[in-house]
């Protein structure tokens, strides 16, 4: 069953507006925590055991204790970057409900003690960036920004950023530069953006979803919020649907919950009453389930790692039997192809060789050693780089290969895909 | 040669100062070049924001060739952007662009002759639930079949 805290008022279309979203109990938590000293609302935090809501999964409240107490401006950065193909989460929320990420991310300023906050958000979202621009203006007008803030004293102020067209502005440190004015390329950490971030200043950067979960645990109390999702993994958590299933779309459901139930009961069973094959978990970078798999796992943080996959996002792509595992590693190595940043050398070259073998099976020039190469490849670009995209393009296929080879090895040996058959033909770019 | 429209500079001038930083003026200067010039930057145009900016051409050129958004040369009136990535490959979007290309008589990424449609395909716009979809100019458009999508592209004037 979905838990709707953040999703709560969706379907209202007043709901994006100052007054709509006031006369839903808007705002009426920034008042709480402005009552609050800010020590007690980063413990409240620590508390509920809010992870990072855009992949990663960084506990949130520990990630802004390691902010240093030097007397350096903070800022505050909120991911709107979402970038990790098939996640929709964020857009929809700052398309829907803007003012409850604003007024999250003002309660997480003034604990955190941030006078400036920037959005990120991505460039191709100008829908998002205009509703997102339109309810800082509303805010700023009702006096929730700016200086002063409601006779407290605490001064905060709030822009959005528009990015250009890449996806590696999403890690977090490629945001920062992207901010800069710089290309949008990762920097070597330590020093981690809490010590040395923008503008060489402490700063935290928290996805949105993160950011307007906030507002939750502190309008209800971390102890209510945890009664939701599992021990390790409280909380709920949006998860962004798509593929094979009737009702694809976002969904607020509490951590812990069986993929299969998701599947089976929100997303209304199989398409055309197809069987299920494989999901990819957490955005593409995170390797495939197959059906068997499916059925045991739970939407949290720990059971995913332990299928040796991982949470990320929350998007879930859901494929069908007539899908060709061939085919969907080579949409997915291209995207990586195409989105590393060239900074390092197993990331630059490594996507260009995992993308190149695999279209080699499609135009006919594969070996049956290029699958080991191909494994060979992807392991060798583990660890080796500044930022996580390098895992990010090698780990779908060591998780796609060995779950599929059968595939792989079928494609090459027959010269077509074992699921689409000979009359399917070559495939496409 | 380009220049902005004195409503153009005047935006320049006020992102100059938005941010903490100048550089953090490039991108917006960029976007607001491209909607100035049919869609794209051209070096003059680089050159013409450097002067505007007192920001070295290298500079701003490092910004405009990393990111995919900046156009590199011309295209149509309308930018068909079509998601290829996972979701909506799965729903068809890429044997729907070989049909764009094909009815429209197009080549991938350049314009057609009556400068009316540049096509590309991109990757994932965050509408994977809405598969198979499409970006044109600034907007999405969702729940497409190729009939429709045809359809809607010989729609527009």
């Amino acid at each position: 069953m979905e838990i709707k805290l953040l999703t709560e008022h969706y379907q209202d279309d007043q709901y994006r507006t100052l007054p709509g979203y006031k006369a839903k109990g808007g705002y009426e938590t920034l008042s709480k925590a402005f009552k609050m000293k800010p020590e007690e609302i980063v413990n409240e935090v620590k508390a509920s055991g809010l992870r990072g809501r855009g992949g990663a999964g960084f506990p949130t409240g520990m990630k802004w204790s390691f902010l240093p107490n030097n007397g350096e401006t903070r800022y505050l950065l909120c991911n709107a970057d979402e970038g990790e193909p098939c996640t929709f989460k964020d857009r929809m929320m700052m398309e829907r409900a803007p003012h409850q990420l604003i007024e999250g991310m003002i309660i997480s300023a003034f604990a955190i003690n941030s006078p400036k906050s920037y959005i990120y958000i991505r460039g191709e979202y100008v829908y998002a960036a205009k509703v997102v621009k339109k309810a800082i203006d509303e805010a700023y007008e009702a006096g929730f920004l700016g200086k002063n803030i409601m006779g407290t004293g605490f001064t905060h102020d709030m822009d959005i950023y528009l990015g250009a067209g890449a996806y590696i502005c999403g890690e977090e440190t490629g945001m920062i530069s992207s901010l800069e004015g710089l290309k949008g390329q990762p920097k070597l950490k330590p020093p981690f953006p809490a010590v040395q971030g923008y503008l060489k200043k402490p700063t935290i950067v928290n996805n949105v979803e993160t950011l307007a979960a906030v507002k939750y645990i502190i309008r209800d109390g971390a102890a209510a919020y945890k009664k939701y999702g599992s021990e390790k993994s409280p909380g709920t958590k949006l998860f962004s649907v798509a593929g094979d299933v009737n009702k694809p779309g976002n969904y607020e459901l509490p951590l812990g919950y069986k993929m299969i139930d998701l599947i089976n009961n929100e997303c209304g069973g199989m398409k055309n009453g197809k069987k299920l094959k494989a999901v990819i978990p957490g955005g593409t970078s995170a390797p495939i389930l197959n059906a068997a798999e499916v059925e045991k796992a739970t939407l949290d943080y720990e059971c995913l790692a332990q299928m040796g996959t991982m949470l990320g996002s929350g998007s879930i792509v859901i494929m069908d039997e007539t899908r060709c595992m061939v085919d969907m590693l080579k949409v997915i190595s291209h995207f990586y192809h195409h989105e590393s940043c060239g900074q390092c050398t197993p990331c630059r070259e490594g996507t260009g060789w995992l993308s190149k073998l695999v279209n080699g099976i499609f135009e006919g020039k594969a070996q049956l050693k290029d699958i080991d190469l191909l494994c060979e490849v992807a392991n060798k670009m583990k660890g080796k780089t500044i930022c996580a995209l390098s895992d990010a393009a090698a780990l779908p296929v060591l998780g796609i290969v060995p779950k599929f080879r059968d595939e792989f090895e079928f494609y090459i040996r027959e010269g077509y895909s074992k699921i689409k058959g000979k009359s399917h033909g070559q495939m496409h770019h | 040669m380009f220049e902005l429209s004195a409503e153009g500079k005047e935006f320049v001038k006020s992102e100059l100062k938005r941010y903490e930083t100048i550089e953090s003026a490039i991108i917006p200067s960029l976007y607001r070049v491209q909607k100035e010039n049919d869609g794209w930057v051209s070096d003059e145009a680089i050159a013409h924001l450097s002067q505007l900016m007192n920001i070295p051409e290298a500079r701003i050129n490092e910004v405009f060739h990393f990111y995919t958004m900046f156009n590199k040369k011309p295209v149509g009136k309308y930018h068909v952007q079509v998601c290829c990535n996972v979701a909506c490959a799965m729903a068809g979007t890429r044997e729907m662009t070989d049909e764009f290309l094909r009815h429209f008589e197009a080549e991938e990424g350049e314009m057609t002759r009556d400068k009316k449609f540049t096509f590309t395909r991109v990757e994932c716009l965050g509408a994977c639930d809405k598969a198979p979809m499409m970006q044109i100019n600034d907007d999405y458009y969702e729940d497409l079949t190729t009939d429709s999508a045809v359809k809607l592209l010989k729609d527009l004037k």
